[in-house]
């Protein structure tokens, strides 16, 4: 056997690759039994205690065969992909195989019955990949894909067709009728019509769609003026074609729906990649659980998991149901829960939960409640009514396009009975006056004014480390006069770590070699401390007790203080390890829990900067009390429960604050949920990173700071933009009223004022880190 | 000004030719797993043929 090393991830992997495997023998047990049955066997009523089954996913597809698609987890090379595509293309009937690395799926297809699909997905998971259903928000989140290809195909043609017309339209502002003939103008703008007629009505669908809906709903939104002047500008374009006139738009309209897109497409990608990554994130959490049934172990999807079963939860599995330990002891680590940074020691009797992760050794567990009314389901609960009790915010371009509509639309009609009515104007002169007003006050610079500006902020925050989870979380984080923090995780790293002292070389090397066994969080830090090489020992894990080797003949013991044989305890409040040599009197390691190391330098920052700071912790009061201390912060509380956090999140609100949570554990989802806008830092679980809007990475507390900057910055530049679009309109309509416009300043007004706007947009690049 | 009767057609055929090529692409999902192609080009192209000798040695 080779020295084991020392990192987290191999260990990881390793441990995660070894439950695989044996959950999946238990499925090649049953995989006889299950395909036994003849193929036309009802889905619904699989053998219970079954393989793990995805029958109910399975599609019937087109060539009389069967269609999976499922998520997998751990594909990190080509090896991967090749072991699962060929193990599945060495059966015959596997009509197809594919594993797609970016989204971590397999699709899977294949002839002949519906059944056969379970004995291909257990070989998959007997190769120590796990697979998980992807729930129907998943399959959702891929139609929203569906949405990103539409316009990009649309903004591919509208592109095409705007290069080409503008080609067109160079010739004709740069000549006049007579110069150029009648006949080539007239041909000039019959291929212009010929490219354009086309493009508008593939590449407009999506406003036309969205215009529609919203007027047969009798609301109105942006996407009707748009609509409106586009499809009225080439009406107006194609009857001044058959006549022969100036006034011909196309290249105008082409344009217009090409920007536009482009703004849609930025929007949408941004929304489709928060919406997928959570959609996937929930997915995963549906795993399966070893039931024991008649005193054999089968695996059960959790859904199915009934008061009184007893289930096998392995070392380093999640435990799936609340319920009580019946056989076994271990350390339970908690903190997903409680933000406990020690795990808690269960035996026979003790309570545990679902979601806490099961450390050492393998216990037995009596299911106590379904998992749909446990701790964690409940929690899930009350983020889920904490969020549909968030008003809903009103983003800035929404409300620019709610006065942008009846503004425009009257202005038009003032135009047209202007002309009508006072100039005493042909009904075609007016009309044609009216829809000019209509195709100049193009909604390009407010289409563009805060995608652009989005995109860009997100990328620069991305490469800081910073994910932004939804749309408008820069906007709403603009906004904020309040911050609540988390303590553990958040405020400090969340993780214990070794105290620089001297310790003895070759004792921290022996410590490590047997720490580096454990998935103790003590055990993972002290392995973490120590780089070089490690002894290669054979380690016993005692739960809720230690470690023990033997070592050169004698028996070495790495854990606490008692068992170690150190009678006298002090309670100073650190974590300790003590090894135990048998030679020489037990040393102790010491831990702490240390504070990011620029936590203090930013809450300070941002209480300069006039925020109100808030601290809440599930910890004790008196550690609560002293990291409140170090930080300067007035206002904390400690010992706080999730539904208390969650009340003192609504008073905050109810007391007209606009506040920021910062936090990291499950605890505190129900909290990030309630929130105007949440953080969470990468280091957190699943659940509420799914949560929070936005997601930082690192061991600093710096990204809080920087984010917010990013968003007041970039807020003000929307409303810079904003305003440059006004100012844009109040030169060119009166221009447009007047009858002044031709197409050529039609053009150049629009791209102008697109191009300023982005240009604008651009200056958040320039913005110095301060 | 003959010279256009050539020069527009041929100019959008161009074009033409150069979206068609980025619509397939899209359609036939070439964006869809970035990552994967990275990885695949690793992967001996003779290995899946021993599997398909034993596929058919079944």
């Amino acid at each position: 056997m080779e020295a084991p090393t020392l990192s987290d991830k191999s260990t990881d992997t390793g441990s995660k690759g070894l439950s695989c495997k044996t959950s999946s023998s238990t499925n090649a047990d049953d995989e006889g039994v299950l395909c036994s049955a003849d193929g036309t066997q009802e889905p619904e009523h699989k053998p219970s205690g079954a393989a793990q089954s995805f029958s109910q996913s399975v599609n019937g597809n087109d060539q009389d065969g069967y269609h999976l698609e499922l998520g997998v987890e751990g594909i990190h090379c080509a090896s991967c992909i090749r072991l699962i595509e060929n193990a599945m293309a060495a059966h015959s009937d596997v009509t197809n195989a594919r594993v797609n690395m970016s989204t971590e799926r397999l699709s899977l297809s294949w002839r002949g019955t519906r059944c056969r699909g379970d004995a291909l997905t257990s070989e998959v998971t007997a190769l120590g990949y796990k697979l998980y259903d992807l729930s129907n928000d998943t399959l959702e989140a891929s139609s929203a894909g569906a949405l990103e290809k539409e316009l990009i195909k649309a903004i591919a043609v509208a592109g095409f067709a705007a290069g080409n017309l503008m080609l067109i339209s160079v010739g004709l502002w740069s000549s006049t009728a007579e110069a150029m003939g009648l006949a080539t103008q007239s041909l000039f703008h019959w291929v212009s019509a010929l490219v354009a007629l086309p493009t508008i009505l593939y590449a407009g669908r999506p406003f036309f769609r969205s215009a529609y809906g919203v007027l047969k709903g009798g609301h109105t939104n942006m996407d009707v003026p748009i609509s409106l002047a586009v499809i009225l500008a080439a009406v107006m374009s194609i009857s001044e074609t058959l006549r022969h006139g100036e006034h011909v738009y196309f290249d105008s309209a082409v344009m217009l729906l090409f920007f536009l897109l482009i703004g849609r497409y930025l929007d949408a990608r941004a929304k489709g990649k928060a919406r997928s990554s959570a959609a996937q994130l929930l997915s995963k959490l549906a795993g399966t659980a070893a039931v024991y049934r008649d005193d054999q172990l089968v695996r059960l999807p959790l859904k199915d998991l009934q008061s009184g079963m007893r289930v096998l939860v392995t070392a380093g599995e999640n435990i799936p149901a609340d319920g009580h330990v019946v056989k076994g002891a271990s350390d339970i680590d908690l903190s997903l829960i409680s933000g406990e940074t020690l795990p808690e020691f269960a035996v026979v009797g003790t309570q545990v939960f679902a979601g806490t992760v099961n450390l050492t050794a393998p216990i037995e567990v009596s299911v106590d409640k379904v998992s749909n009314r446990s701790l964690l389901s409940e929690i899930v609960r009350m983020m889920e009514v904490a969020e549909q009790g968030a008003a809903k915010y009103v983003r800035l371009a929404d409300k620019a396009a709610s006065l942008y509509t009846p503004v425009v639309h009257s202005l038009g009609a003032l135009t047209f009975l202007g002309w009508w009515l006072f100039m005493q104007a042909q009904w075609q002169v007016s009309l044609l006056h009216a829809v000019t007003v209509l195709i100049i006050t193009c909604p390009c610079a407010l289409g563009l004014a805060v995608p652009v500006v989005q995109v860009l902020a997100s990328g620069r925050l991305l490469k800081q480390g910073v994910l932004l989870k939804s749309g408008d979380a820069l906007e709403r984080l603009a906004n904020i006069d309040t911050i609540v923090f988390d303590k553990t995780g958040t405020l400090t790293i969340g993780k214990p770590k070794l105290l620089d002292e001297p310790y003895e070389p070759a004792d921290l090397k022996l410590a490590a070699s047997l720490a580096v066994h454990s998935r103790h969080p003590l055990s993972r830090a002290l392995a973490a401390a120590y780089h070089g090489s490690v002894f290669d020992v054979i380690v016993s894990e005692v739960p809720g007790k230690g470690l023990t080797a033997k070592f050169e003949g004698k028996t070495v013991r790495l854990g606490s203080a008692l068992w170690c044989g150190n009678t006298e305890t002090i309670d100073d409040g650190k974590l300790e390890l003590w090894l135990d040599t048998g030679e020489k009197p037990a040393v102790p390691y010491l831990f702490a829990d240390t504070l990011r190391v620029d936590a203090a330098a930013t809450t300070q920052k941002l209480q300069r900067m006039g925020l109100k700071l808030v601290m809440l912790s599930g910890d004790r009061k008196s550690t609560v009390a002293q990291i409140a201390d170090q930080l300067a912060i007035e206002d904390y509380h400690g010992q706080v429960t999730p539904p208390q956090k969650y009340q003192h999140l609504t008073d905050l609100k109810a007391a007209g604050r606009t506040v920021l949570m910062v936090g990291d554990g499950l605890n505190d989802a129900p909290a990030l949920a309630a929130a105007s806008v949440s953080m969470s830092p990468s280091s957190a679980i699943d659940i509420t990173q799914n949560t929070a809007d936005i997601v930082f990475q690192g061991e600093r507390l710096a990204p809080v700071l920087e984010t917010l900057l990013t968003a007041r910055h970039s807020t003000k530049l929307v409303k810079q933009n904003f305003g440059l679009a006004v100012l844009y309109n109040i030169v060119a309509v009166p221009l447009a009223v007047v009858g002044l416009v031709t197409p050529l300043i039609a053009a150049a007004a629009m791209s102008g004022s697109s191009l300023i706007v982005i240009l604008n947009a651009f200056r958040i690049k320039i913005r110095s880190a301060n | 000004m003959d010279v256009l009767l050539y020069l527009i057609p041929i100019a959008l055929a161009l074009g033409g030719i150069g979206l068609g090529a980025f619509l397939w692409t899209v359609k036939h999902n070439q964006y869809d797993d970035l990552d994967g192609a990275a990885h695949r080009i690793l992967i001996d192209d003779d290995e899946p043929l021993e599997d398909e000798a034993s596929k058919k040695s079944k």
